[in-house]
């Protein structure tokens, strides 16, 4: 036991010298290496502490994505953390007596005044204010386009499906806790929103009344919410995303992070820089760049001025209330819903507000969540994938994709449908049928289009490969023909190009053997024949691994053998296809 | 693979039996001047470094000592910066008493920026740091399979089947059932305690479809909390009104929760132009009276339009014909805002007739 205690740390020490000494060549060594004996001895960490160190993490700015969520979460921590010092959760009716001169005399909650306070009254509170709310709205931003990063590159495929689940999670409970944060101030603009939320809650067939008077504590407003709601904010919530984000950046040091195709990167390694010292410089400074940013804005961009909206009134509003950013899709989807309704004796179905505000997002997160697993049933795919797709390699899903995105967009345009017709001056009951009709056509003709996009830029890809790259010269040769010189390309560029595989749709099994006896199953595998036509069924023909072999070494004769090959190849199913 | 089309089918096979290999063969290693690199993937210490064509080739700061020298002194002036800014921020915290709006502003302004400056300063200088001092060169470190062995899988379900065996779980299926459904009740124990969230019940007086409105109950203007004389309105006004015993309910929370189903606006057109009312002459003298609560979810409405005596919610924009009772010309509301009936008391005031006769506010169901 002492022997191996004595081991371990005698490794430590070493291990410590010889990474310090590269970076640090000073007589520090002793104190690292002193420290790391201590801990060492305690909980034999030498080898654990080692292997983090030296843990290498590839390098793409879209990886910086995650790390702008998680730091703008550990800020948001920190301001919310000051605020809670000084804002008061209540609803009972206090007289404002504080700074803000145009606002005195008049009754408020304790919330709205204490957050006035904040604002008025304690120095660096605004700031703190300012930066809390800039921080949530580049939490949930930074989260749609890491969301967006991990799809388009099939980041999400096996082994990692589960963190993509929990990744979906965190955007639902992102857009609550959001919206939960700036109702807290209890005024006119969150009230409204508040209001918003209550209708919605009553549609819901039967239960809708009850579970209005379980949240609200009764009739709306009521004075129970906002302390429900304050302990829903800064501690139901945050704990739980704060146990995902472990979660999820624990799943990403043992599976170890994805990359991209190139040069000496395979499904078998990690190509890239040291967590130490490179990533602990880079990803650290990068979270005070977050930081210092968001503070920057905290500073000169006002957001959420609410003593201009002043306290909440359910007999008031104003005109052009908008929500943030990333309600504004809910909202613009209750905007742009045909008023349905129905009742059955005195019960009715608000198709006008269920379907928008709770079927639709509903369906649109299940099937986020689900993505992974539908697509690999389709594609019938259970490798493990740690090199990431073009997106132009996967046309099928990038379409889905952009759908998804033009969707979203066009009912977050719709959002701001109020301000677009006062600031245009268009009607807006033109703008709301136009958004009506678009949302369903559009999409679909998004995924198309950005199919054949995707194809385009894959035959592309192909012609680099096979002939490099077009220099725009011409050139006449002494027979008098005239051809045009095409340059080599890069290693680097080659290895991307070349890490493209033509996948093939899955074929549909023998469903009966001589015996006439029909195998199990065979109306799932129809359904996976039908989608897998759906993923793979277009797709540009690349060279094989063997072709590929032959083009990279240059012998003329066999080199145009094999270009004339894959032309032919590609030709033949292009003409097949239309 | 065709052997196994069935979807679903993967789970734990510990006698190895994989339809596809878990990594594909190394086929993305075109480049031999790389492929030596590419180590055992079961082998411990794999860090090489690409060498040769594939690193970035050296840097200014690599090659030129002078160099080295003034990005060091940068990173380090940086520093500085952050540790001034520091300084500065304190400065403005002690400095800037908050007794103006202008001071305060001055103060947010001066405390951001400090602030601003020595976080940024921090984080720019550790990168510029990391990028022109620290090693260029990229490791490549080998990923190990994630599935255990055939072995170790074959373990861990013999000690699974050890213990389910031993607890007799499979066997006993009285304790597996009754565990079961124990288990299955428990959650009501958390779902009824939430019941008493609800310190009143929806069915109950106050409840979602009583008001403040009630036979004689005059009409008050919203701000100046006046009664309101028919000869007040002129054709095409808009006012917004409460009942008066709205004054008798303790300010606050319990008069809001009064207000937010109260609330109604008042509206007077030439009665020629009213082509229809909810009931039957529930207008005086062709003011109308409607609530002001939107029927979608709940908004209070306020944008008049004389001409048309369209009455838009200003939240999702669903439109009101008051002409012609009140009924949605567009948008995605699908009742008609309520309207209360209403008449003049013998001071000549305008009060209400009787209580609303629809649900006010969101459609909902009505607990009997």
């Amino acid at each position: 036991m002492t022997g191996s205690t004595a081991k371990g740390a005698s490794t430590a020490t070493a291990g410590t010298r010889a990474g310090v000494a590269r970076m640090l060549p000073s007589p520090k060594d002793n104190l690292a290496a002193g420290a790391g004996t201590y801990v060492d001895d305690r909980l034999h960490s030498a080898n654990f502490l080692k292997r983090g160190l030296d843990k290498v993490f590839p390098d793409h700015w879209s990886f910086m994505l995650g790390e702008i969520v998680l730091y703008s979460f550990i800020i948001l921590l920190l301001s919310g953390t000051f605020l809670t010092f000084f804002f008061v959760p209540s609803q009972a009716e206090v007289i404002y007596n504080g700074s803000y001169v145009n606002l005195r005399g008049v009754p408020m909650s304790e919330a709205m005044s204490s957050t006035l306070d904040i604002s008025f009254d304690v120095r660096g509170g605004l700031l703190m204010r300012q930066i809390h709310h800039w921080a949530a709205l580049l939490f949930i931003a930074a989260m749609a386009v890491h969301l967006f990063r991990i799809f388009f590159t099939g980041a999400f495929r096996k082994p990692r499906e589960a963190n993509w689940v929990i990744g979906v999670t965190l955007i639902v409970l992102g857009l609550l806790e959001g919206f939960a944060g700036y109702s807290l101030p209890d005024d006119l603009l969150s009230g409204t929103g508040l209001r918003i939320a209550q209708g919605i809650i009553l549609a819901i067939p039967i239960a809708g009344p009850y579970a209005s008077y379980i949240v609200f504590g009764g009739e709306f407003p009521g004075d129970d919410f906002i302390p429900r709601l304050y302990t829903v904010h800064v501690l139901l919530i945050p704990g739980i995303l704060l146990a995902l984000i472990t979660v999820h950046l624990m799943m990403i040091w043992f599976q170890k992070h994805t990359q991209f195709p190139g040069p000496g990167r395979t499904e078998q390694n990690v190509v890239g820089y040291p967590l130490f010292p490179v990533y602990t410089a880079k990803a650290g400074g990068f979270f005070f760049v977050v930081f210092g940013v968001t503070a920057a804005l905290g500073a000169l961009a006002q957001i959420n001025p609410i003593w201009l909206y002043g306290p909440y009134d359910p007999a008031q509003v104003s005109a052009g209330s908008q929500p943030d950013w990333y309600i504004g899709f809910l909202d613009g989807a209750l905007r742009v819903m045909p008023n349905w309704e129905f009742w059955i004796g005195n019960l009715p179905i608000s198709l006008n507000v269920l379907i928008p505000a709770l079927v639709m997002p509903g369906i649109i997160f299940t099937a986020m969540a689900l993505y992974p697993f539908i697509e690999q049933f389709a594609t019938d795919d259970n490798r493990e994938h740690h090199l990431l797709d073009r997106p132009r390699n996967q046309p099928t899903r990038t379409g889905i994709g952009v759908m998804g995105i033009t969707f979203y967009t066009l009912l977050w345009i719709n959002g701001g449908n109020d301000i677009i017709a006062d600031f245009f001056n268009l009607s807006i009951n033109a703008i709301t049928w136009t958004i009506r009709v678009t949302c369903i056509l559009l999409p679909p003709l998004a995924f198309w289009i950005t199919r054949r996009i995707c194809l385009g830029l894959q035959r592309r890809d192909l012609e680099k490969l096979l002939h490099g790259r077009e220099t725009g010269q011409v050139k006449r040769m002494p027979s008098g023909e005239f051809i045009e010189v095409h340059a080599p390309i890069a290693a680097e560029e080659r290895a991307v190009l070349a890490s493209h595989r033509t996948e093939r749709p899955f074929e549909l099994p023998v469903m009966e053997d001589a015996n006439g006896i029909r195998r199990p199953h065979r109306r799932i595998a129809g359904v996976r024949a039908r989608l897998s036509r759906f993923y793979f069924a277009d797709q540009v023909e690349m060279p094989t691994q063997e072709e590929l072999r032959a083009l990279e070494h240059h012998d003329g004769h066999r080199t145009d053998q094999v270009e004339h090959q894959v032309e032919q190849r590609e030709l033949s199913r292009g003409s097949g296809q239309q | 693979m065709s052997e196994h089309p069935e979807g679903g089918a993967r789970a734990f096979q510990p006698e190895g039996q994989h339809q596809q290999p878990a990594y594909e063969p190394p086929e993305t290693v075109t480049d031999p001047a790389v492929q030596g690199l590419i180590a055992d993937p079961h082998e411990e210490a794999s860090r090489r470094i690409i060498e040769g064509e594939h690193s970035h080739g050296p840097r200014q700061t690599d090659v030129d000592p002078r160099a080295a020298k003034r990005a060091e002194r940068q990173v380090a002036a940086l520093f500085a910066v952050s540790a001034l800014a520091t300084v500065g921020f304190v400065l403005a915290y002690v400095l800037i008493d908050l007794d103006s709006i202008t001071s305060l502003a001055w103060s947010n302004r001066l405390l951001g920026a400090t602030l601003a400056l020595s976080l940024f300063c921090i984080g720019a200088g550790a990168i510029h740091w990391a990028k022109k001092l620290m090693g260029d060169d990229e490791y490549v470190q080998a990923r190990h399979e994630l599935r255990s062995t055939a072995e170790e899988r074959e373990d861990f379900v013999d000690s699974f089947r050890r213990g389910t065996d031993d607890s007799g779980f499979t066997r006993r299926s009285l304790i597996r059932r009754s565990l079961i459904g124990a288990m299955a009740l428990l959650p009501i124990n958390a779902v009824i305690l939430l019941w008493d969230l609800a310190e009143e019940k929806p069915g109950g007086p106050g409840g979602l479809r009583e008001t403040l409105w009630g036979p004689g109950v005059p009409i008050v203007a919203a701000v100046t909390g006046e009664h309101v004389r028919p000869e007040d309105l002129s054709i095409g006004a808009l006012v917004n009104a409460e009942p008066e015993n709205l004054e008798e309910i303790p300010e606050g929370p319990p008069r809001l929760n009064a207000l937010a189903d109260s609330a109604i606006i008042l509206v007077r057109m030439e009665p020629a132009e009213i082509v229809s009312q909810q009931g039957p002459d529930w207008d005086y003298q062709g003011i109308l009276a409607f609530s002001k609560i939107c029927t979608h979810v709940g908004c209070p409405i306020s944008l008049y339009e004389q001409e048309t005596h369209h009455l838009l919610c200003p939240c999702h924009q669903s439109t009101y014909d008051l002409a012609d009772s009140a009924r949605v010309v567009f948008g995605p509301a699908a009742r008609s805002l309520p309207q209360l009936a209403i008449t003049v008391d013998e001071g000549g005031y305008l009060v209400a007739r009787q209580d609303f006769a629809a649900l006010v506010g969101p459609s909902t169901w009505e607990p009997p």
